[in-house]
């Protein structure tokens, strides 16, 4: 009788996938009514758990779709999860680029790719106030993003990994220092 | 190289991109991307330290990539991939993409009780979070000095990101109404060129 948990499972996440506009942060709400209320998968309880894992892991924050399939059956449930919930959008992306990159050196794509660059500049710095907001940021936390964005402002071509270890053990050490 | 498919220009680099290499950027930014700092990333690994693309081509991909639904790094891995080694190249690219990050929640899951008494893990987490949000911002400002001096972009650039991040006004809306006119902006106008 798996069939009956793992078909709906595959059908709420692809549904999810294709209504994910503005990606991962979108979707935490949509994502915790169907699991918990309509499909009863999971408590609100590990809901809230699973969102905190997720945040922990490296990775798309919607992962946490792996997570509710795992409770759900397992292995199978995280993988059929997963690959509902990512599979649809990217082939969706796949079309749109294609398109996109078979029509690249014509003049109106200059000018499509001329007028979108700046709205992508943007969004990134949109990104970084999001994120802040979402983090629950305080003045420790912005100081490390505003310290890491010096360091690599001086050394522009050095390694991301570099940044984010400096930046987990200045963390550690600060709440060590506090506690 | 001479087997390319004439359809699928070459990298700027002129180079053919190998699916190990695709493999291996794509498997550490999702292995080491904690908090959402991951466009940052992208950007820093194919436009700055690889050069497989031009800035503009993955700010526009970008702009492409937050309007279509799914998750942003996720559809950006497709665009770059993509444009790297065609639709092999996307699949490699998101397949390793979410390889790591989802071993991660899985393991995290079997191991929750255990993992959830280190108190200085949450702080290290954090701390990763802001660093990569760092090299985000390092990103944005980069990107928007290409728009200082054009009236249009900078407008386009700063409604972006005030209307999204400020006011927090859903993406959706916001783009479809500054896209055409800053594309508009940008379109070629013979009467100028002539």
């Amino acid at each position: 009788m798996r069939e009956t948990l793992l078909i709906p499972l595959a059908l709420t996440f692809i549904s999810f996938s294709l209504t994910s506009i503005g990606g991962g942060p979108s979707l935490f709400a949509p994502m915790q009514h169907e699991a918990v209320d309509v499909h009863h998968w999971i408590t609100a309880r590990e809901f809230v758990e699973m969102f905190a894992m997720s945040r922990a892991a490296p990775g798309p924050g919607s992962m946490l779709c792996a997570l509710i399939g795992w409770k759900v059956d397992g292995w199978a449930g995280a993988i059929i999860a997963t690959l509902a919930l990512f599979v649809p959008s990217s082939l969706l992306c796949y079309a749109v680029a294609r398109v996109w990159n078979s029509h690249r050196g014509k003049a109106w794509h200059t000018a499509v790719q001329e007028g979108l660059a700046p709205i992508g500049a943007g969004l990134i710095l949109a990104g970084v106030l999001a994120i802040g907001r979402v983090a629950g940021a305080g003045p420790l936390w912005w100081g490390i993003a505003v310290l890491a964005a010096g360091i690599l402002g001086l050394r522009p071509r050095l390694h991301p990994m570099v940044l984010l270890v400096i930046g987990g053990v200045a963390a550690v050490i600060a709440w060590k220092l506090s506690a | 190289m001479s087997q390319d498919v004439v359809t699928s220009p070459p990298s700027t680099s002129g180079a053919r991109v190998g699916l190990p290499s695709i493999f291996i950027v794509f498997f550490k930014l999702g292995a080491f991307s904690f908090g959402g700092g991951l466009t940052g990333w992208v950007y820093q690994e194919v436009v700055a330290i690889r050069r497989w693309m031009s800035e503009e081509e993955l700010l526009s991909g970008l702009a492409l990539c937050q309007v279509l639904p799914g998750a942003n790094v996720t559809n950006l891995s497709v665009f770059v991939g993509l444009k790297l080694r065609g639709i092999i190249g996307a699949t490699v690219a998101v397949g390793a993409l979410l390889t790591a990050p989802f071993l991660a929640v899985i393991s995290f899951a079997l191991i929750y009780d255990r993992i959830a008494s280190l108190a200085w893990l949450s702080p290290a987490m954090d701390g990763i979070s802001a660093a990569a949000t760092g090299l985000l911002l390092v990103v944005g400002l980069k990107s928007s000095a290409r728009a200082v001096g054009k009236l249009a972009p900078m407008l386009a650039l700063a409604a972006t990101a005030v209307m999204v991040g400020i006011l927090q006004w859903p993406l959706l809306p916001v783009v479809l109404c500054v896209a055409p006119v800053s594309i508009w902006a940008a379109w070629p106008r013979k009467s100028r060129d002539a």
